[in-house]
């Protein structure tokens, strides 16, 4: 690492100023978990890196309209000790908190995790099951974007010059809500997902599941959103063969790599299980709101 | 290069330092400040051997930079004996021999330590997941569990 440059704005317009005016490369910082390793290893040129954390608004959990504004530098260790994220948004804060260690915890981020655009990213398919919209401010001004428009391949992000993610917008929750999320990875911790699944779903008086978003990570090069794994669960009681159904959506939806944790068959089939299993305890979340 | 200067509470004491933007909090503990108990193992945060806590937070020192210590506090390992008066952890690690080559040894007793503040009566699996970010090559880790499970009763005052 050589010219390096560190700042530490205090406010939004000020680390966007600085973003923009960046002759050369320049990066956000927030908890440093993916950034500082990649500047470490060379695998991303060093120049002027904006620390984000000391931007108050950025580090808040403010709750709205029935939802929660979530601050891109919030950390997952905040995030897994807001109870009131977890009740209305289990799935999400489950999500965040398989990221690495106790360690990485207490500095990763939701907005960083998001940024970072890994296929793998464990949040991802949760905010994207959960329909998050993230607030992104920039040289142009602020803008809403969906969470699954964000990342466009490995590593890549749809976002512009000078542009950051500045907050998370997980919406409000009807009753008998629930979502979840599961990885399977090697090992019981520390590892980057093989196959991630995230399901949401809103049950009827009747138990009828009326409305459900599913959404795959690390089998495609970004997290996909699932339209028909979603159909074999609305309209129904959510039963085996709407299972299996979901099941078989979600593996047909699969375009995983080969690599050292898993082949292509091996994703593709354990996506279909983890799809069963995460509904399963969707469903059962939603039942006992 | 300009360096930055920086002041900070490291173990409770007003530090100011210099440093380059691109050191890590752990480059400046060890290099600048010559506290060379945090150890530097892999430097991409698997193996917690540079763990500290900062403002109150168990981190991976090789994951900070040095200039964000800024305002901050920072507690090593070196602030966790009082003088000659061990930490009950540091003592039961020497008694229960739950360490081997030692290098891994500075951050699993800050991580335990941390786990301990937050939940006094740990289950054998909470301290293994707390401890999953800490690598220890000699032990099999074993004795490790049982020093913070024997450590947590006897703080208790079982």
């Amino acid at each position: 690492m050589d010219a390096m440059q560190y700042e530490a704005p205090g406010s939004v317009d000020e680390a966007v100023a600085l973003l923009a005016a960046a002759d050369g490369a320049a990066w956000v910082l927030a908890g440093g978990t993916d950034l500082l390793v990649q500047l470490r290893a060379d695998l991303i040129e060093p120049g002027l890196v904006v620390d984000i954390k000391g931007i108050s608004e950025l580090r808040a959990i403010t709750p709205e309209n029935g939802g929660f504004r979530i601050g891109a530098a919030v950390t997952g260790a905040e995030l897994g000790e807001h109870e009131g994220v977890k009740a209305v948004w289990p799935g999400v804060v489950e999500a965040m908190e398989l990221i690495g260690s106790v360690q990485i915890q207490g500095r990763a981020t939701l907005g960083g995790n998001l940024c970072n655009a890994s296929p793998a990213a464990d949040s991802v398919p949760a905010l994207i099951a959960a329909e998050a919209l993230c607030s992104v401010v920039g040289p142009k001004g602020r803008r809403e974007v969906a969470v699954a428009e964000v990342a466009t391949g490995p590593g890549e992000t749809s976002l512009g010059p000078g542009e950051i993610v500045v907050d998370i917008l997980l919406p409000e929750r009807p009753a008998r809500a629930a979502d979840a999320y599961l990885r399977f990875i090697p090992r019981t911790e520390m590892d980057i997902a093989v196959v991630g699944v995230a399901v949401s779903l809103v049950l009827d008086e009747r138990g009828v599941c009326a409305q459900a978003r599913v959404a795959l990570g690390a089998v495609a090069p970004r997290a996909l959103l699932v339209p028909e794994a979603a159909a074999a669960l609305i309209g129904g009681t959510v039963d085996d063969d709407a299972l299996e159904r979901l099941a078989a959506a979600a593996r047909a939806a699969c375009r995983p790599i080969d690599d050292m944790r898993g082949t292509v068959a091996y994703r593709t089939k354990v996506a279909g299980v983890l799809a069963r299993r995460a509904a399963g305890i969707a469903l059962a979340r939603a039942r006992s709101e | 290069m300009a360096k930055y200067h920086v002041s900070t509470s490291i173990n409770d004491e007003a530090v100011e330092f210099l440093c380059e933007p691109q050191q890590t909090l752990l480059d400046v503990l060890r290099d600048e400040l010559q506290l060379f108990g945090s150890k530097e193992g892999c430097s991409s945060g698997d193996c917690g051997a540079c763990s500290v806590m900062l403002d109150g937070r168990l981190v991976c020192a090789c994951l900070v930079l040095g200039v964000e210590a800024e305002g901050r506090a920072v507690e090593t390992i070196e602030g966790m004996a009082k003088g000659d008066q061990l930490h009950p952890l540091q003592q039961s690690f020497l008694e229960e021999a739950a360490l081997q080559c030692g290098v891994c040894t500075p951050g699993i007793l800050i991580a335990a330590k941390a786990l301990l503040e937050r939940n006094p009566n740990p289950t054998e699996t909470e301290v293994r997941y707390w401890l999953a970010g800490n690598l220890c090559r000699c032990t099999g880790y074993d004795k490790i569990v049982r020093s913070v499970l024997a450590v947590a009763e006897e703080m208790r005052g079982g």
